[in-house]
Protein backbone atom coordinates (compact mmCIF):
# COMPACT_ATOMS: atom_id res chain seq x y z
CA UNK A 1 0.00 0.00 0.00
CA UNK A 2 1.33 3.53 -1.12
CA UNK A 3 0.67 6.25 1.59
CA UNK A 4 -0.53 9.43 -0.43
CA UNK A 5 0.54 12.78 1.38
CA UNK A 6 -2.80 14.80 1.14
CA UNK A 7 -3.10 18.20 -0.51
CA UNK A 8 -4.66 19.45 3.04
CA UNK A 9 -1.39 18.79 4.96
CA UNK A 10 0.90 20.03 2.47
CA UNK A 11 -1.18 23.45 2.64
CA UNK A 12 -0.86 22.96 6.21
CA UNK A 13 2.96 22.20 6.56
CA UNK A 14 3.21 25.22 4.22
CA UNK A 15 1.00 27.47 6.19
CA UNK A 16 3.05 26.41 9.31
CA UNK A 17 5.93 27.72 8.09
CA UNK A 18 4.91 30.61 7.04
CA UNK A 19 3.58 31.37 10.83
CA UNK A 20 7.02 30.36 12.30
CA UNK A 21 9.20 32.56 10.03
CA UNK A 22 11.57 34.74 12.05
CA UNK A 23 9.89 37.88 12.97
CA UNK A 24 11.58 41.30 13.10
CA UNK A 25 11.61 40.98 16.79
CA UNK A 26 13.88 37.86 16.20
CA UNK A 27 16.79 40.38 14.49
CA UNK A 28 16.21 43.29 17.04
CA UNK A 29 17.20 40.67 20.07
CA UNK A 30 19.99 39.78 18.60
CA UNK A 31 21.20 43.77 17.38
CA UNK A 32 20.38 44.26 20.97
CA UNK A 33 22.77 41.38 22.55
CA UNK A 34 25.40 42.54 20.50
CA UNK A 35 25.42 45.76 21.78
CA UNK A 36 25.49 45.03 25.03
CA UNK A 37 28.69 42.94 24.73
CA UNK A 38 30.27 46.03 22.27
CA UNK A 39 29.31 47.98 25.37
CA UNK A 40 31.01 45.30 27.76
CA UNK A 41 34.20 45.37 25.64
CA UNK A 42 34.66 48.56 25.98
CA UNK A 43 34.32 48.80 29.69
CA UNK A 44 36.42 45.79 30.93
CA UNK A 45 39.66 47.05 28.68
CA UNK A 46 39.42 43.47 27.38
CA UNK A 47 43.01 43.32 25.00
CA UNK A 48 43.90 40.02 23.83
CA UNK A 49 46.48 40.43 22.05
CA UNK A 50 48.04 42.20 24.89
CA UNK A 51 47.79 38.28 26.38
CA UNK A 52 50.23 37.76 23.40
CA UNK A 53 52.41 40.54 23.85
CA UNK A 54 53.49 39.79 26.90
CA UNK A 55 53.70 35.60 26.25
CA UNK A 56 56.83 36.39 27.57
CA UNK A 57 56.61 37.70 31.28
CA UNK A 58 53.77 34.98 31.30
CA UNK A 59 56.31 31.88 30.39
CA UNK A 60 59.21 33.22 32.87
CA UNK A 61 56.60 33.79 35.72
CA UNK A 62 55.36 30.16 34.91
CA UNK A 63 58.28 28.76 34.83
CA UNK A 64 59.42 30.03 38.50
CA UNK A 65 56.14 27.84 39.95
CA UNK A 66 58.29 24.48 38.53
CA UNK A 67 58.96 22.54 40.62
CA UNK A 68 57.44 22.56 43.22
CA UNK A 69 58.72 23.05 46.64
CA UNK A 70 56.36 20.08 49.02
CA UNK A 71 59.25 20.93 51.58
CA UNK A 72 56.37 22.43 54.27
CA UNK A 73 53.83 19.52 53.26
CA UNK A 74 52.41 18.71 56.46
CA UNK A 75 51.56 22.96 56.92
CA UNK A 76 49.85 22.51 54.35
CA UNK A 77 48.01 19.46 54.32
CA UNK A 78 47.18 20.64 57.96
CA UNK A 79 45.59 23.92 56.77
CA UNK A 80 44.00 22.41 53.86
CA UNK A 81 42.02 20.11 56.56
CA UNK A 82 41.20 23.57 58.81
CA UNK A 83 39.77 24.15 55.03
CA UNK A 84 37.80 21.17 54.99
CA UNK A 85 36.74 21.64 58.82
CA UNK A 86 35.31 25.74 57.55
CA UNK A 87 33.48 23.74 54.77
CA UNK A 88 31.76 21.59 56.88
CA UNK A 89 30.37 23.87 59.60
CA UNK A 90 29.63 26.56 56.79
CA UNK A 91 27.60 23.98 55.41
CA UNK A 92 26.40 22.09 58.23
CA UNK A 93 25.00 25.50 59.72
CA UNK A 94 23.35 26.45 56.60
CA UNK A 95 21.61 23.25 55.91
CA UNK A 96 20.12 23.66 59.53
CA UNK A 97 18.59 26.96 58.62
CA UNK A 98 18.24 26.52 54.71
CA UNK A 99 15.41 23.39 55.64
CA UNK A 100 12.90 26.16 57.89
CA UNK A 101 13.67 28.84 55.45
CA UNK A 102 13.14 26.91 52.22
CA UNK A 103 9.92 26.16 53.47
CA UNK A 104 9.25 29.28 54.57
CA UNK A 105 10.15 30.75 51.27
CA UNK A 106 8.06 28.74 48.98
CA UNK A 107 4.77 29.83 47.41
CA UNK A 108 3.07 26.38 47.69
CA UNK A 109 3.36 26.06 51.51
CA UNK A 110 2.51 30.13 52.84
CA UNK A 111 1.09 33.00 52.39
CA UNK A 112 2.91 35.83 50.02
CA UNK A 113 3.03 38.03 52.52
CA UNK A 114 5.78 35.54 54.46
CA UNK A 115 7.33 33.93 51.73
CA UNK A 116 8.08 37.19 49.73
CA UNK A 117 9.99 39.42 52.42
CA UNK A 118 12.16 36.16 53.03
CA UNK A 119 12.82 35.60 49.10
CA UNK A 120 14.44 39.00 49.17
CA UNK A 121 16.41 38.58 52.34
CA UNK A 122 17.72 35.83 51.07
CA UNK A 123 18.68 37.47 47.79
CA UNK A 124 20.93 39.44 49.93
CA UNK A 125 22.55 36.98 51.16
CA UNK A 126 23.33 35.26 48.18
CA UNK A 127 24.59 38.85 46.25
CA UNK A 128 26.87 39.66 49.07
CA UNK A 129 30.17 36.75 48.11
CA UNK A 130 31.58 35.04 50.59
CA UNK A 131 34.92 37.34 50.58
CA UNK A 132 32.95 39.91 51.34
CA UNK A 133 31.41 38.39 54.30
CA UNK A 134 34.65 36.94 55.40
CA UNK A 135 36.12 40.72 55.31
CA UNK A 136 32.56 41.69 57.41
CA UNK A 137 32.95 38.94 60.44
CA UNK A 138 37.03 39.19 60.81
CA UNK A 139 35.91 42.46 62.45
CA UNK A 140 32.81 40.54 63.99
CA UNK A 141 35.06 37.66 64.98
CA UNK A 142 38.53 38.03 64.77
CA UNK A 143 41.09 36.53 62.22
CA UNK A 144 40.30 32.86 62.25
CA UNK A 145 38.92 30.22 61.02
CA UNK A 146 35.70 30.76 62.60
CA UNK A 147 35.01 33.71 60.62
CA UNK A 148 35.46 31.86 57.46
CA UNK A 149 32.81 29.76 59.15
CA UNK A 150 30.17 32.24 59.00
CA UNK A 151 31.02 33.71 55.58
CA UNK A 152 30.28 30.17 54.38
CA UNK A 153 27.13 29.60 56.51
CA UNK A 154 26.01 32.97 55.85
CA UNK A 155 26.04 33.18 52.09
CA UNK A 156 24.85 29.42 51.69
CA UNK A 157 22.13 29.97 53.86
CA UNK A 158 20.71 32.39 50.95
CA UNK A 159 21.38 30.00 47.89
CA UNK A 160 20.52 26.74 49.86
CA UNK A 161 16.97 28.26 50.87
CA UNK A 162 15.84 29.31 47.27
CA UNK A 163 17.30 25.95 45.57
CA UNK A 164 15.27 24.10 48.63
CA UNK A 165 12.15 26.26 47.99
CA UNK A 166 12.38 25.78 44.40
CA UNK A 167 12.31 22.19 45.06
CA UNK A 168 9.19 22.04 47.63
CA UNK A 169 7.15 24.21 44.74
CA UNK A 170 7.83 21.55 42.01
CA UNK A 171 6.73 18.75 44.35
CA UNK A 172 3.25 16.55 43.52
CA UNK A 173 0.58 17.95 45.27
CA UNK A 174 -1.56 15.03 45.65
CA UNK A 175 0.21 13.14 48.02
CA UNK A 176 -0.04 16.45 50.47
CA UNK A 177 -4.01 16.79 49.63
CA UNK A 178 -4.18 12.86 51.00
CA UNK A 179 -2.64 14.12 54.01
CA UNK A 180 -4.48 17.07 54.51
CA UNK A 181 -7.99 15.23 54.01
CA UNK A 182 -7.23 13.12 57.30
CA UNK A 183 -7.78 16.47 59.04
CA UNK A 184 -3.56 16.54 60.38
CA UNK A 185 -2.29 19.43 61.82
CA UNK A 186 -0.20 21.16 58.67
CA UNK A 187 3.36 19.66 60.45
CA UNK A 188 2.12 16.17 59.28
CA UNK A 189 1.57 17.51 55.74
CA UNK A 190 5.34 18.65 55.44
CA UNK A 191 7.12 16.08 57.44
CA UNK A 192 5.16 13.26 55.55
CA UNK A 193 3.70 14.82 52.53
CA UNK A 194 6.56 17.35 51.37
CA UNK A 195 9.70 16.26 52.91
CA UNK A 196 9.91 12.86 51.51
CA UNK A 197 9.40 14.29 48.07
CA UNK A 198 11.90 16.70 48.28
CA UNK A 199 14.75 14.71 50.39
CA UNK A 200 16.74 13.06 47.56
CA UNK A 201 17.01 16.60 45.54
CA UNK A 202 17.62 19.30 49.11
CA UNK A 203 20.71 16.18 49.55
CA UNK A 204 22.15 16.45 46.03
CA UNK A 205 21.73 20.33 46.53
CA UNK A 206 23.19 20.42 49.59
CA UNK A 207 26.39 17.82 48.80
CA UNK A 208 26.74 20.14 45.49
CA UNK A 209 27.20 23.38 47.67
CA UNK A 210 29.60 21.50 49.83
CA UNK A 211 32.06 20.68 47.25
CA UNK A 212 31.56 24.47 46.24
CA UNK A 213 32.27 25.62 49.76
CA UNK A 214 35.27 23.71 49.72
CA UNK A 215 36.42 25.70 47.12
CA UNK A 216 35.15 28.64 48.57
CA UNK A 217 36.80 28.31 52.15
CA UNK A 218 40.05 28.53 50.38
CA UNK A 219 39.61 31.61 49.13
CA UNK A 220 37.91 33.62 52.21
CA UNK A 221 41.28 31.79 53.64
CA UNK A 222 42.90 34.79 51.41
CA UNK A 223 41.39 37.58 53.61
CA UNK A 224 42.41 36.16 56.82
CA UNK A 225 39.70 33.64 57.73
CA UNK A 226 41.84 30.62 58.40
CA UNK A 227 43.53 27.82 56.33
CA UNK A 228 45.14 27.03 52.88
CA UNK A 229 43.67 30.41 51.76
CA UNK A 230 46.12 32.12 54.37
CA UNK A 231 48.88 29.83 53.44
CA UNK A 232 48.66 30.57 49.91
CA UNK A 233 48.14 34.28 50.40
CA UNK A 234 51.77 34.43 52.31
CA UNK A 235 53.47 32.42 49.68
CA UNK A 236 52.58 34.31 46.53
CA UNK A 237 53.16 37.72 48.49
CA UNK A 238 56.44 36.75 49.25
CA UNK A 239 57.47 35.64 45.56
CA UNK A 240 57.63 32.35 47.17
CA UNK A 241 56.35 30.48 43.47
CA UNK A 242 57.52 27.21 43.95
CA UNK A 243 55.73 26.84 47.35
CA UNK A 244 53.02 28.24 46.39
CA UNK A 245 52.66 25.41 43.16
CA UNK A 246 52.57 23.16 46.30
CA UNK A 247 49.42 24.20 47.71
CA UNK A 248 48.09 24.66 44.60
CA UNK A 249 48.68 21.05 43.69
CA UNK A 250 47.09 20.04 47.39
CA UNK A 251 44.27 22.18 47.00
CA UNK A 252 43.48 20.55 43.44
CA UNK A 253 43.86 17.24 44.65
CA UNK A 254 41.23 17.43 47.85
CA UNK A 255 38.81 19.40 45.88
CA UNK A 256 39.06 17.19 42.99
CA UNK A 257 38.74 14.12 45.48
CA UNK A 258 36.10 15.94 47.40
CA UNK A 259 33.97 16.48 43.90
CA UNK A 260 34.33 12.67 42.79
CA UNK A 261 33.16 11.72 46.56
CA UNK A 262 30.33 14.03 46.30
CA UNK A 263 29.24 13.18 42.96
CA UNK A 264 29.22 9.41 43.78
CA UNK A 265 27.09 10.22 46.73
CA UNK A 266 24.61 12.49 45.09
CA UNK A 267 23.95 9.73 42.40
CA UNK A 268 23.12 7.30 44.87
CA UNK A 269 20.51 9.30 46.98
CA UNK A 270 19.03 10.91 43.60
CA UNK B 1 -35.41 -1.58 52.94
CA UNK B 2 -32.83 -0.43 55.89
CA UNK B 3 -34.25 1.89 58.47
CA UNK B 4 -31.72 4.79 59.01
CA UNK B 5 -31.15 6.42 61.81
CA UNK B 6 -29.34 9.76 61.50
CA UNK B 7 -28.64 12.08 59.08
CA UNK B 8 -24.72 11.93 57.99
CA UNK B 9 -24.52 14.78 55.69
CA UNK B 10 -26.77 17.83 54.76
CA UNK B 11 -26.05 19.67 51.92
CA UNK B 12 -28.01 23.09 51.64
CA UNK B 13 -28.22 25.06 47.87
CA UNK B 14 -24.61 24.03 47.07
CA UNK B 15 -23.15 26.69 44.63
CA UNK B 16 -19.64 26.73 43.46
CA UNK B 17 -18.22 28.80 40.30
CA UNK B 18 -14.79 28.30 39.39
CA UNK B 19 -12.66 31.57 38.01
CA UNK B 20 -10.32 31.63 35.50
CA UNK B 21 -8.60 34.00 33.55
CA UNK B 22 -11.35 36.22 33.63
CA UNK B 23 -14.04 33.67 32.78
CA UNK B 24 -16.16 31.94 35.12
CA UNK B 25 -17.46 28.27 35.53
CA UNK B 26 -20.52 26.88 37.31
CA UNK B 27 -19.44 23.71 38.78
CA UNK B 28 -22.33 23.03 41.26
CA UNK B 29 -26.16 24.92 41.06
CA UNK B 30 -28.18 24.89 44.28
CA UNK B 31 -27.09 21.24 44.99
CA UNK B 32 -29.24 20.12 48.03
CA UNK B 33 -29.51 16.91 49.35
CA UNK B 34 -29.31 14.74 53.13
CA UNK B 35 -27.37 11.36 53.42
CA UNK B 36 -28.54 9.18 56.47
CA UNK B 37 -26.13 6.79 57.95
CA UNK B 38 -25.00 4.09 56.78
CA UNK B 39 -26.21 4.53 53.61
CA UNK B 40 -24.47 3.76 49.86
CA UNK B 41 -24.62 6.57 47.62
CA UNK B 42 -23.06 6.65 44.31
CA UNK B 43 -22.84 10.14 42.53
CA UNK B 44 -22.72 9.55 38.91
CA UNK B 45 -22.90 12.19 35.61
CA UNK B 46 -20.67 12.95 32.73
CA UNK B 47 -17.31 14.50 33.23
CA UNK B 48 -17.38 18.47 34.29
CA UNK B 49 -20.44 17.61 35.46
CA UNK B 50 -19.61 18.85 39.23
CA UNK B 51 -18.94 15.29 40.81
CA UNK B 52 -15.54 15.41 42.39
CA UNK B 53 -16.26 19.52 43.44
CA UNK B 54 -18.81 18.20 45.65
CA UNK B 55 -17.27 15.42 47.10
CA UNK B 56 -14.29 17.81 47.36
CA UNK B 57 -16.94 20.57 48.71
CA UNK B 58 -18.02 17.75 51.26
CA UNK B 59 -14.30 17.22 52.88
CA UNK B 60 -14.02 21.33 53.09
CA UNK B 61 -11.22 20.64 50.07
CA UNK B 62 -13.33 23.05 48.15
CA UNK B 63 -14.70 25.97 49.53
CA UNK B 64 -18.18 26.73 48.34
CA UNK B 65 -19.50 30.03 46.98
CA UNK B 66 -21.30 32.66 49.33
CA UNK B 67 -24.51 32.27 49.08
CA UNK B 68 -24.37 28.70 49.76
CA UNK B 69 -26.23 27.38 52.61
CA UNK B 70 -24.57 24.88 55.61
CA UNK B 71 -22.95 21.62 54.82
CA UNK B 72 -23.33 19.65 57.78
CA UNK B 73 -21.33 16.52 58.38
CA UNK B 74 -22.46 14.34 61.10
CA UNK B 75 -24.26 17.05 62.32
CA UNK B 76 -21.12 19.14 62.64
CA UNK B 77 -20.82 22.27 60.29
CA UNK B 78 -18.53 21.70 57.33
CA UNK B 79 -18.29 24.70 55.70
CA UNK B 80 -21.53 27.53 55.45
CA UNK B 81 -21.73 30.44 53.54
CA UNK B 82 -18.40 30.10 51.71
CA UNK B 83 -16.69 29.91 54.79
CA UNK B 84 -14.79 26.83 55.91
CA UNK B 85 -15.75 25.94 59.74
CA UNK B 86 -12.83 26.45 62.10
CA UNK B 87 -12.89 23.11 63.56
CA UNK B 88 -12.38 21.68 60.00
CA UNK B 89 -9.67 19.30 61.23
CA UNK B 90 -11.83 17.47 63.45
CA UNK B 91 -14.67 17.21 61.64
CA UNK B 92 -12.63 16.10 58.80
CA UNK B 93 -11.44 13.19 61.20
CA UNK B 94 -14.68 11.55 60.86
CA UNK B 95 -13.71 11.41 56.87
CA UNK B 96 -12.32 9.20 55.11
CA UNK B 97 -11.34 10.16 50.98
CA UNK B 98 -10.11 8.08 48.94
CA UNK B 99 -8.89 9.83 45.35
CA UNK B 100 -8.66 8.75 41.61
CA UNK B 101 -4.95 9.09 41.60
CA UNK B 102 -4.83 7.75 45.31
CA UNK B 103 -3.07 10.20 46.83
CA UNK B 104 -0.21 7.98 48.46
CA UNK B 105 3.18 9.53 49.34
CA UNK B 106 5.28 7.54 46.86
CA UNK B 107 8.47 7.63 48.45
CA UNK B 108 6.88 5.89 52.31
CA UNK B 109 6.67 2.62 52.68
CA UNK B 110 2.72 0.81 52.47
CA UNK B 111 2.84 1.05 56.88
CA UNK B 112 3.73 4.53 56.79
CA UNK B 113 1.21 5.58 54.29
CA UNK B 114 -1.77 3.92 56.36
CA UNK B 115 0.09 5.88 59.81
CA UNK B 116 -0.59 8.91 58.41
CA UNK B 117 -4.14 7.89 58.98
CA UNK B 118 -3.55 8.38 62.93
CA UNK B 119 -1.51 11.83 62.52
CA UNK B 120 -4.83 14.11 63.64
CA UNK B 121 -4.14 12.94 67.34
CA UNK B 122 -0.28 13.52 67.21
CA UNK B 123 1.12 16.75 68.69
CA UNK B 124 3.63 18.80 66.43
CA UNK B 125 6.91 17.17 68.23
CA UNK B 126 5.06 13.72 67.80
CA UNK B 127 4.76 14.87 63.65
CA UNK B 128 8.54 15.73 63.38
CA UNK B 129 10.26 12.89 64.90
CA UNK B 130 7.49 10.78 63.38
CA UNK B 131 6.57 9.00 66.10
CA UNK B 132 4.37 6.20 66.28
CA UNK B 133 3.74 3.75 69.17
CA UNK B 134 3.43 -0.34 68.72
CA UNK B 135 -0.07 -0.25 69.20
CA UNK B 136 -0.72 2.38 66.42
CA UNK B 137 1.56 0.35 64.22
CA UNK B 138 0.08 -3.07 64.79
CA UNK B 139 -3.73 -1.10 64.23
CA UNK B 140 -2.20 0.11 60.82
CA UNK B 141 -0.76 -3.60 60.08
CA UNK B 142 -4.64 -4.98 61.28
CA UNK B 143 -6.07 -2.31 58.15
CA UNK B 144 -4.05 -3.12 55.93
CA UNK B 145 -5.09 -7.22 57.01
CA UNK B 146 -8.42 -6.12 55.85
CA UNK B 147 -7.43 -5.15 52.72
CA UNK B 148 -5.93 -7.65 51.91
CA UNK B 149 -2.30 -5.82 51.96
CA UNK B 150 -0.35 -7.31 55.31
CA UNK B 151 2.29 -8.86 53.50
CA UNK B 152 3.64 -6.01 51.63
CA UNK B 153 3.56 -3.90 54.95
CA UNK B 154 7.08 -2.20 54.27
CA UNK B 155 7.38 -1.93 50.69
CA UNK B 156 7.46 1.28 49.28
CA UNK B 157 4.05 2.84 47.77
CA UNK B 158 5.41 3.82 44.56
CA UNK B 159 6.19 0.32 43.44
CA UNK B 160 2.71 -1.12 44.06
CA UNK B 161 -0.24 -1.50 41.51
CA UNK B 162 -3.06 0.85 41.25
CA UNK B 163 -5.45 -1.51 42.99
CA UNK B 164 -3.06 -2.37 45.32
CA UNK B 165 -2.56 1.72 45.79
CA UNK B 166 -6.00 2.16 46.02
CA UNK B 167 -6.35 -0.52 48.87
CA UNK B 168 -3.52 1.37 50.77
CA UNK B 169 -6.11 4.17 50.96
CA UNK B 170 -8.60 2.86 51.96
CA UNK B 171 -6.99 1.02 54.44
CA UNK B 172 -5.55 4.78 55.53
CA UNK B 173 -9.35 6.00 55.85
CA UNK B 174 -10.07 3.05 57.93
CA UNK B 175 -7.20 2.97 60.44
CA UNK B 176 -8.80 5.81 62.41
CA UNK B 177 -12.89 6.65 63.66
CA UNK B 178 -14.05 7.09 60.24
CA UNK B 179 -17.71 7.61 59.72
CA UNK B 180 -17.88 8.18 55.92
CA UNK B 181 -16.21 7.74 52.92
CA UNK B 182 -16.02 9.60 50.18
CA UNK B 183 -14.22 8.17 47.19
CA UNK B 184 -13.69 10.14 44.06
CA UNK B 185 -13.64 7.66 40.77
CA UNK B 186 -11.99 4.90 43.11
CA UNK B 187 -11.71 3.19 40.37
CA UNK B 188 -11.45 5.22 37.52
CA UNK B 189 -7.78 4.63 36.58
CA UNK B 190 -8.16 0.55 37.12
CA UNK B 191 -8.45 -2.39 35.34
CA UNK B 192 -11.88 -4.40 35.69
CA UNK B 193 -10.52 -6.85 37.61
CA UNK B 194 -8.62 -4.35 40.17
CA UNK B 195 -12.16 -2.53 39.97
CA UNK B 196 -13.88 -5.11 41.71
CA UNK B 197 -11.40 -6.03 43.76
CA UNK B 198 -10.74 -2.57 45.28
CA UNK B 199 -15.24 -2.32 45.59
CA UNK B 200 -15.53 -5.65 46.99
CA UNK B 201 -13.33 -4.87 49.80
CA UNK B 202 -14.37 -1.23 50.31
CA UNK B 203 -18.59 -1.90 50.27
CA UNK B 204 -17.45 -4.96 52.08
CA UNK B 205 -16.00 -2.78 55.03
CA UNK B 206 -19.04 -0.26 54.91
CA UNK B 207 -21.23 -2.89 55.30
CA UNK B 208 -18.85 -4.23 58.10
CA UNK B 209 -18.52 -1.14 59.78
CA UNK B 210 -21.68 0.92 59.16
CA UNK B 211 -20.27 3.29 57.47
CA UNK B 212 -21.86 5.96 55.29
CA UNK B 213 -20.31 5.44 51.69
CA UNK B 214 -20.65 8.60 48.77
CA UNK B 215 -18.49 7.18 45.64
CA UNK B 216 -18.40 9.05 42.21
CA UNK B 217 -18.39 6.52 39.44
CA UNK B 218 -18.66 6.53 35.54
CA UNK B 219 -19.59 2.43 35.55
CA UNK B 220 -23.20 2.50 35.63
CA UNK B 221 -23.09 -1.28 36.22
CA UNK B 222 -20.83 -0.68 39.63
CA UNK B 223 -23.05 1.63 41.03
CA UNK B 224 -26.11 -0.44 40.50
CA UNK B 225 -24.21 -3.49 41.91
CA UNK B 226 -22.96 -1.59 45.34
CA UNK B 227 -25.14 1.12 46.07
CA UNK B 228 -28.96 1.51 46.88
CA UNK B 229 -29.03 4.89 46.08
CA UNK B 230 -27.86 7.36 43.02
CA UNK B 231 -27.64 11.20 43.17
CA UNK B 232 -27.23 12.57 39.40
CA UNK B 233 -25.40 15.71 38.44
CA UNK B 234 -25.83 17.33 35.09
CA UNK B 235 -24.25 20.54 34.44
CA UNK B 236 -23.96 21.35 38.16
CA UNK B 237 -27.23 20.71 39.21
CA UNK B 238 -29.03 17.97 41.02
CA UNK B 239 -30.50 15.51 38.05
CA UNK B 240 -31.81 12.79 39.83
CA UNK B 241 -31.97 11.02 43.33
CA UNK B 242 -33.16 7.96 44.47
CA UNK B 243 -32.52 4.15 44.23
CA UNK B 244 -30.29 3.08 41.91
CA UNK B 245 -32.83 0.23 40.67
CA UNK B 246 -35.21 3.25 39.37
CA UNK B 247 -32.05 4.81 36.97
CA UNK B 248 -34.10 4.37 33.58
CA UNK B 249 -32.26 4.34 30.21
CA UNK B 250 -34.00 7.51 29.28
CA UNK B 251 -32.52 9.55 32.63
CA UNK B 252 -28.74 7.55 31.61
CA UNK B 253 -29.66 8.78 27.82
CA UNK B 254 -29.97 12.63 28.94
CA UNK B 255 -26.93 12.22 31.42
CA UNK B 256 -24.37 10.74 29.27
CA UNK B 257 -26.03 12.17 25.80
CA UNK B 258 -25.99 8.45 25.15
CA UNK B 259 -28.12 4.62 26.75
CA UNK B 260 -24.97 3.08 28.33
CA UNK B 261 -25.54 -0.37 28.18
CA UNK B 262 -23.18 -0.78 31.05
CA UNK B 263 -26.04 -0.24 33.69
CA UNK B 264 -27.55 -3.27 31.97
CA UNK B 265 -24.95 -6.24 32.20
Amino acid sequence: MKFEVSSESLARVKNKSIEDRRSLSYYVAWAVAIVILSWAWRGAEVRPLDLWADSGNMVKYAREFFPPNFKEWKLYVSEMIVTLQIAIWGTFLAILCAVPLGLLCASNVVKPWVYQPLRRCMDALRAINEMVFAMLFIVAVGLGPFAGVMAIFVHTTGTLAKLFSEAVETIDPKPVEGIRATGSHSMAEIVFGILPQVMPLWISYALYRFESNVRSASVVGMVGAGGIGVILYEVIRGFQYAQACAVLIILVFTVTLIDITSSYLRKWVV
Amino acid sequence: MTAYKTTMIKIDSATKTFRNNGASQLALSGVSFAVQAGERVALLGSSGSGKSTLIRAICGLEILDAGSGELLLNQKVVQSNGNLSKNIRQVRNHIGVIFQQFNLVGQLDVISNVLIGLCPHKNILQLLMRKFSDEEKAKALDALDKVGLIDIAYQRASTLSGGQQQRVAIARALVRDTKVILADEPVASLDPESSRKVMDTLVGLCEKFDLTLIASLHQLSIAKKYCQRTIALNAGKLYFDGATASLDAASIACLYGSVNNDLHD
